[in-house]
C-alpha cells in the first residue's frame, strides 16, 4: 500500500504517534513547555550544530499552471534556464560564501529542464561541493537512478497540499495536476537510492491543522517504508509571488512555533528545515526549537547570485515567448520573495551568538561514490 | 595524563598502543571548536573520534570543513569514524581516503543504514572489518550488543569491540546490560562500551561491569558546561575501574546471616 491509500484512510487511522501529534497541536499544553521539550530533544540528537545549505535555481521555465506559484506558466514573468557554465558560476559564488551543500531547484519543463540537463548540473556541482540535492518535477524511479549515480544525495518534493479537492482547484494544468503521482514521489525517490528525502506542505493553501496532520502521517509512513532514507520536513508558509495569489488560510507565528515543536517532539531524529521565507527574528527564535537545516543569503531566481544568464532572459505569457526586450539590469523573476535577506556570513555570525556551531560540510564524496 | 581521583592506574593497551585513560571522547555536537577543545582537555582522554563526513580529506585546508585543524594530533590519537556509511563498500572507501590523507590507520567503523536510530549494520560491519584488517588498519567496530557478532569480529581481527549501551543520543545508559556482560565475559580483546551513556553513573557502571573503556560524545557535548561534564565522566570512569579491580560483591536477592549452614564449624 503506497501512501496514497494510507492518506485516504487517514481520518480513521489512529496511530499513537498521530494522536500525540494532534494533542500537541491542540493547545492543551503551554507553548513554553513544548518548546523546552523540543529544544532538549533537538540538542540530544543533533547537538549544538546547524547545517547550512543554499538553493541554486537553475531554471524558472515551467509547464504547470499552479495558482499560487510565481513560476506558473500563465504568469508573464522573465524566465531563463542557466547553461552549465552559468550554473557553475552561481555554484562557485556559493562555495565562496562557505556552502558545501547545494539544492538545485527548477520549474518543471520537459525541454528546458530535461533529465540529461539535471544530470549534467549535478556532475558539475559535485566537482565543487560534496552534497547536491534536487527540488524538481517528480520522476519515475528509473529516471531518478542516473541522477543518484551522478552524485545527487537528496530529493525534495513538497506535496503543496494534502487535500485532494484543494489540490485539484489549485493545479490547473500540466503534469503537476496528478495528485497521486506527486504524493508517491518520495517513495520512488527512496527506491532510486536518494539518501535524503525531503517533504513539506505549503502552508496557506488549505486548513492548516488538517494539512499538518497529513504531513505528520506522511512522515510516519516514510520512516517505516523508506527506512534507509534520512527524512527532512519543511514548513514553507506562502509568501508574496508573481500572480499575487492570496493565502486562504493564515498560520500565526505562535501556531507555526507550536507546529515545529510538535514535529520535533513526535519525530526526534528527523531533519527540520527553515528557509529564508521566514523573517530573521523568527528564524533566530525557532533555531533552538527543532530546526536542524537552514538556508542563508538565498535567491529564488535563476542567476540571482551572480547575474548569470541575464543575457538570455525572455518574457513569456501563457507559455508563449514574447519578443526579447532590453533587460539590462533586470533579473529573472523569483519564485517567491524571501524574507530573511541577511547574507550568509551574517546568519552564521548570529547562529554562533545563539550557541550553534554552523556546519557547512556534513557529507563526503566517498559516500555513495559512483 | 594525570588521574582525576589520584587512584592507582595501570596502563592498558589496544593493538600495542598504551593508554592511561579509559575515557574516549567523540567530537560531534559541540557548540564550538573552543568548547570541544576545552572539554577534551578536561576529560584527560587520549583518543578522540571524528566523523570523516565533517572533515576535509582533500588536503586543501577547506575552511568550511576545518574540524581536524582544531584537534591536536600530538596530544590525541585521532580515530576517524565512518558515520554516514550505509555499507561496507562506503566505509572501506572512507577509511582508505582517511589513510591517504595522512590520518592514523585506526578506524572506528560506524555503518548505519538507518539514519534515524543510527543502529549499526552487523553484516556490513563484519565485511568491512575483514577487508580493512587485511589492509593493515586497526579496527574499532561499533556494534549492537551482540555477543556472537563480537566473537566473529575478534576472529576477523578487530582490535576491540564497541558494543552500544543504548542507541546514540538516547541517554538510556546500559539498556543492553545483560548482553554486555556476556560480551565482556567472552572477549579476548578490549571491550569499549559506546553510545547512550547519558550520565557519569552510566560510565562508572560500564567500567564496574568490566569494560576496558567507554566512549562518550553527546552527554559531554550538550552539557551546560561540557568541560565540567568531561571531568565528571573521567572521575566516574576512574572510580568504576578502581571498583572493578578491587572486586565488587555480587548483589543478593535476600539478606543472609554470615554462615547459617557452616557456622557450627567455628563453635
Amino acid at each position: 500500500m503506497s501512501f496514497v491509500q494510507h492518506l485516504e484512510k487517514l481520518p480513521e487511522h489512529r496511530s499513537p504517534l498521530l494522536d500525540r501529534f494532534r494533542h500537541l497541536l491542540s493547545g492543551a499544553q503551554p507553548l513554553e513547555t513544548l518548546a523546552a521539550e523540543a529544544a532538549q530533544l533537538t540538542r540530544r540528537h543533533f547537538g549544538h550544530t546547524m547545517r547550512l545549505f543554499a538553493p541554486l535555481y537553475v531554471s524558472n521555465e515551467c509547464v504547470n499552471i499552479c495558482k499560487y506559484c510565481g513560476f506558473s506558466r500563465d504568469n508573464p514573468i522573465l524566465r531563463v534556464t542557466l547553461d552549465l557554465d552559468q550554473v557553475e558560476a552561481e555554484a562557485r559564488y556559493l562555495v565562496q560564501e562557505g556552502f558545501r551543500s547545494i539544492l538545485i531547484v527548477a520549474g518543471e519543463h520537459p525541454k528546458f529542464v530535461s533529465e540529461s540537463y539535471l544530470e549534467d548540473c549535478i556532475k558539475r556541482l559535485r566537482r565543487l561541493v560534496p552534497s547536491v540535492s534536487l527540488e524538481v518535477g517528480p520522476m519515475e524511479t528509473e529516471q531518478y537512478r542516473p541522477l543518484v549515480q551522478a552524485g545527487a544525495d537528496g530529493l525534495i518534493v513538497y506535496q503543496e497540499t494534502y487535500h485532494p479537492a484543494t489540490y485539484a482547484e489549485l493545479h490547473v494544468a500540466g503534469p503537476k495536476k496528478d495528485f497521486a503521482w506527486r504524493l508517491e514521489c518520495p517513495e520512488r525517490a527512496a527506491a532510486a537510492g536518494f539518501r535524503r528525502i525531503g517533504i513539506g506542505a505549503l502552508l496557506g493553501l488549505a486548513p492548516w491543522q488538517e494539512e499538518v496532520l497529513a504531513l505528520a502521517a506522511h512522515t510516519e509512513y516514510l520512516l517505516k517504508h523508506c527506512w534507509k532514507s534520512f527524512v527532512t520536513v519543511s514548513f514553507p508558509r506562502l509568501r508574496p509571488a508573481a500572480g499575487e495569489f492570496q493565502p486562504q488560510v493564515h498560520l500565526t507565528d505562535h501556531e507555526f512555533t507550536r507546529l515545529i515543536c510538535a514535529f520535533r517532539i513526535c519525530f526526534p531524529q528527523i531533519g527540520l528545515v527553515m528557509s529564508t521565507r521566514e523573517p530573521a527574528r523568527l528564524r533566530d527564535g525557532l533555531a533552538p526549537l527543532g530546526i536542524t537545516l537552514m538556508s542563508a543569503g538565498a535567491h529564488t531566481e535563476p542567476g540571482g547570485y551572480t547575474g548569470a544568464g541575464r543575457e538570455n532572459l525572455h518574457r513569456t505569457e501563457k507559455g508563449k515567448v514574447l519578443p526579447t526586450i532590453q533587460s539590462e539590469g533586470e533579473f529573472a523573476t523569483e519564485q517567491f520573495a524571501v524574507s530573511d535577506n541577511r547574507p550568509a556570513a551574517a546568519v552564521v555570525s548570529r547562529l554562533k551568538q545563539l550557541g550553534f556551531d554552523p556546519v557547512w560540510k556534513d557529507w563526503d564524496h566517498a559516500l555513495a561514490e559512483t | 595524563m594525570s588521574s582525576i581521583l589520584s587512584l592507582p592506574n595501570q596502563p592498558w593497551e589496544i593493538a600495542g598502543r598504551k593508554f592511561q585513560s579509559r575515557l574516549f571522547v567523540g567530537t560531534g555536537k559541540f557548540a564550538s571548536p573552543l568548547d570541544m577543545k576545552n572539554a577534551l582537555t578536561a576529560s584527560g582522554c587520549e583518543l578522540v573520534t571524528v566523523a570523516l563526513r565533517r572533515a576535509d580529506l582533500s588536503g586543501r585546508e577547506d575552511p568550511s570543513a576545518d574540524i581536524l585543524s582544531h584537534l591536536d594530533k600530538e596530544k590525541y590519537l585521532l580515530v576517524p569514524n565512518t558515520s554516514g556509511a550505509m555499507n561496507a563498500e562506503e566505509a572501506v572507501r572512507l577509511a582508505r581516503l582517511a589513510a591517504a590523507a595522512g590520518l592514523p590507520k585506526w578506524i572506528k567503523l560506524e555503518i548505519h543504514p538507518d539514519p534515524r536510530y543510527l543502529l549499526p549494520d552487523p553484516i556490513e560491519t563484519l565485511k568491512a572489518t575483514e577487508i580493512l584488517v587485511r589492509e593493515g588498519f586497526t579496527i574499532l567496530p561499533y556494534i549492537n550488543a551482540d555477543p556472537v557478532l563480537a566473537k566473529r569480529l575478534e576472529e576477523a581481527g578487530a582490535a576491540v569491540v564497541m558494543p552500544l549501551g543504548s542507541p546514540i543520543g538516547s541517554n538510556r545508559g546500559l539498556e543492553t546490560r545483560g548482553q554486555l556482560q556476556i560480551i565482556i565475559e567472552q572477549a579476548t580483546v578490549p571491550v569499549i562500551i559506546d553510545a547512550g551513556l547519558g550520565s557519569p553513573a552510566h560510565a562508572a557502571e560500564a567500567l564496574e561491569l568490566g569494560a576496558s573503556a567507554v566512549l562518550v560524545n553527546t552527554a559531554i557535548a550538550i552539557a551546560k558546561d561540557p568541560s565540567r561534564m568531561a571531568v565528571s565522566f573521567a572521575a566516574a570512569v576512574e572510580a568504576g575501574r578502581a571498583a572493578y579491580e578491587m572486586g565488587l560483591p555480587q548483589p543478593r536477592a535476600h539478606a543472609s546471616a554470615t554462615s547459617p549452614l557452616t557456622g557450627f564449624l567455628d563453635r
